[in-house]
């Protein structure tokens, strides 16, 4: 970095920019962690989930979409903020399924790590309970709708990497959905690849690759650390 | 002694009703009810389970990877049986049947350290206060702190003995509680050198607790009041897994049944054929099933299952310090088939020895530090998986789709196997101990005393826990209210505090 490079301020640190950068993106590039779950570097942004919403200038906006400017003042961690990602992931776990005990995602699962540096203890707000069908038509790929969190990075995956298009949101407020393009509306009758980068790119456990499991052990998955090191 | 006409009263108008309500110090929820005539004659007597048994439903559409996980959380006290039994009956599924060798001895060390643990936390933690303190002490002193602070010992040696068993299991699966260490065709872990070195270092201490527990038991056994002789004597079958060869085997095995004189009436049957020996039934009165051998129908075919079962039923056991252990039991009793309910501390602490024993052997395995831990083959619709879990003999069953969710399950789990022994029990302490008897709260822990020897697991057959406090109604013929004793969980009897809800209930 020379003297000259353009930064812009991340919680009192300096970050440097690159042309094209969004605010997640030069923050992730510093190894400065900004809270999300819809953003991968893989794809477009979305900015679905608004776990990353910083203030830029004051301003409330999702890091992942807002590029970044030089000499701009971001807020990441602030009181507010983490108020209100907490409420955000309780929402997104009552509106689904999450039984994290049982779940082979689990020490894999974005939605769990970041609920957990989030400091969610409780549900806080009613559980929905919701009645989604297990898809297991695909003979290698799990669709399994109750952990959902609609983060779309299946639908952009599929769409920039993959180039088939297998799948896209529908439905309105509490009943969007995750939609499959097939006859059928099944992932069996679909495109899909399990080698298709869709196929392995959520974050949570709703899109798995079959008779995979608890394969890898407690100590050796993504977000394992000193406490479930085992 | 023949108890069989309290299970259901023939005019239950105008008896007077007692409820145990929940029972204490067993894991889950439970309760006995009480029938007694003007005269306190007991009319009926019934361990009910009042809570509902939902996990065959909700493993149905589940895939069936996630099922040893899942199905862990039946149970918090031996969830590595509900762990190893699922993966034994997937091991069929997925064509990795037998699990390579590294594999099943882990496993094994998985289930031995679970032996260890789940029979220390019984006898020391549960149990010991009764055969310590009397069935009818000081309730504040008839728990474990009571035990710290009048026998520290025993009870530093129960929770260490526990400890060590807990650990043998996290190096095996992950965590203490609810690990992933085994998969459908195998395992997903080896033991690290360096953890089974520092848990060999204990064996030594482990190894002499153990014997002493055995000691313990034992001399507590033999030292019961003479007016204890006979405790809930309920004579039944034995059923439990045995090894080919007769030995005690826990793991994996062949079904025998012992009648209750001590003839071997079926030896080496085929696990996987289960469903030929056994059928279940049901009763309007509780949510647990009744088990029963087809042969002899659900009136005559109940047995028991356990440490008690399997130390009888059993040739022998295959580790020295617990094998003559086991003749000193038998010779104790003149080589007589023992149902003294009991008993059960004492065979349960020979099992404990025996656990540590084997612990013991296979840490110094060195095939459990690695190799190939996973199989798999043709891939089969269903499987069964029989294991011998601390509190009996333990029966997954799954059926899976060509989409590989799982299409049916079966559970039959220890404590389900004992209902009617239980049931038993209880009748037979109600007809000895309580037959006309004012009610106090001693008394009632008679009652408890029988059924806590089984270890039930009421959760593991029921799926809920709850807290323990003990509430008692009396009521006279016309169903007034006479009387209402609420036990809190702090000991304390309270006379007039409001009635138990679930008192109003059968």
């Amino acid at each position: 970095m020379s003297a000259v490079d353009p930064t812009f301020d991340l919680d009192g640190q300096p970050v440097p920019l690159q042309p094209g950068d969004t605010i997640l993106s030069a923050a992730a590039r510093a190894g400065l962690d900004i809270p999300h779950l819809c953003w991968s570097d893989e794809v477009s942004g979305s900015a679905s989930c608004r776990l990353c919403t910083v203030l830029a200038d004051g301003r409330p906006v999702a890091a992942c979409v807002t590029p970044a400017v030089a000499g701009q003042k971001v807020e990441c961690r602030t009181a507010s903020l983490a108020t209100q990602r907490l409420r955000l992931l309780q929402m997104l776990f009552v509106e689904g399924n999450h039984f994290c005990p049982g779940c082979e995602k689990s020490g894999n699962c974005v939605l769990q790590v970041q609920a957990e540096r989030a400091g969610m203890t409780a549900l806080h707000f009613e559980a929905l309970n919701p009645e989604r069908p297990v898809d297991a038509s695909h003979p290698d790929v799990l669709f399994e709708p109750n952990r959902c969190i609609l983060c779309q990075l299946c639908v952009r995956a599929s769409d920039e990497i993959d180039g088939k298009r297998v799948f896209a949101i529908g439905g309105h407020g509490i009943a969007t959905r995750l939609l499959i393009d097939s006859p059928s509306g099944r992932l069996g009758d679909s495109a899909l690849s399990v080698h298709d980068r869709a196929a392995h790119i959520c974050p949570v456990g709703a899109l798995l690759p079959k008779r995979v499991g608890f394969a890898v052990p407690i100590g050796r998955r993504r977000f394992d650390n000193e406490d479930t090191r085992g | 002694m023949s108890t069989r006409p309290l299970e259901t009263a023939a005019d239950p108008e105008g008896l007077r009703r007692i409820a145990i309500d929940p029972l204490s110090r067993v894991e889950g929820h439970g309760k006995v009810t009480l029938l007694l005539d003007d005269d306190n004659r007991v009319r009926q007597a019934r361990l009910h389970i009042v809570e509902f048994r939902g996990f065959e439903k909700f493993i149905e559409g589940r895939p069936y990877w996630e099922v040893p996980v899942m199905v862990q959380r039946l149970c918090g006290i031996c969830p590595v049986s509900h762990h190893l039994a699922a993966s034994k009956a997937l091991d069929r599924v997925v064509g990795g049947w037998p699990v390579p060798p590294a594999a099943d001895r882990i496993r094994r060390l998985m289930h031995y350290g679970q032996i260890v643990q789940s029979h220390a936390l019984h006898f020391f933690h549960l149990a010991s206060p009764d055969l310590l303190f009397g069935f009818d002490a000081e309730v504040d002193r008839r728990n474990i702190v009571g035990v710290a602070a009048a026998f520290p010992d025993a009870a530093r040696q129960g929770v260490m003995l526990r400890r060590f068993g807990q650990e043998v299991i996290r190096i095996t699966s992950g965590k203490r509680i609810h690990g992933t260490g085994s998969i459908p065709g195998g395992m997903n872990r080896a033991v690290d050198p360096a953890e089974r070195d520092a848990l060999r270092a204990g064996l030594p201490q482990m190894l002499d607790w153990a014997q002493d527990a055995v000691t313990l038991a034992r001399r507590l056994h033999e030292n019961l009041p003479a007016r204890y002789a006979g405790f809930a004597d309920t004579p039944a079958a034995m059923l439990s897994l045995v090894g080919r060869d007769g030995a005690m085997e826990l793991y994996d095995g062949v079904l025998r049944l012992r009648e209750a004189d001590g003839r071997i009436a079926i030896d080496g049957f085929d696990d996987q054929r289960y469903r030929e020996l056994i059928a279940e039934a049901v009763k309007p009165w509780t949510y647990m099933k009744f088990p029963y051998r087809r042969s002899l129908g659900v009136d005559q075919g109940w047995y028991r299952v356990g440490p008690l079962a399997r130390v009888q039923n059993c040739d022998f056991i295959p580790t020295p310090r617990a094998e003559e252990a086991r003749q000193g039991f038998v010779a104790a009793h003149g080589g007589q088939p023992v149902h003294a309910v009991l008993a059960t501390h004492w065979a349960r602490m020979i099992e404990l020895l025996h656990g540590v024993e084997t612990v013991a052997e296979l840490l110094d395995d060195p095939l459990i530090l690695g190799g190939p831990l996973r199989t798999e083959g043709p891939r089969q619709c269903s499987g069964i998986g029989i294991i011998e879990a601390p509190r009996g003999t333990l029966i997954h069953e799954y059926e899976v789709g060509d989409d590989d969710l799982v299409t049916r399950c079966n559970l039959i789990v220890s404590t389900t196997h004992n209902n009617q022994a239980m049931n038993e029990a209880v009748r037979a302490v109600a007809l000895r101990h309580l037959d006309g008897e004012t009610i106090t709260e001693g008394l009632l822990n008679h009652i408890e005393v029988a059924v806590r020897a089984y270890d039930p697991c009421l959760s593991c057959a029921t799926h809920a826990l709850g807290q323990m406090p003990l509430a008692v109604s009396l009521r006279a013929a016309d169903g007034r209210l006479l009387d209402h004793v609420l036990r809190s969980p702090g000991g304390e009897l309270l006379r007039d505090a409001p009635a138990h809800a679930a008192e109003t209930a059968s």
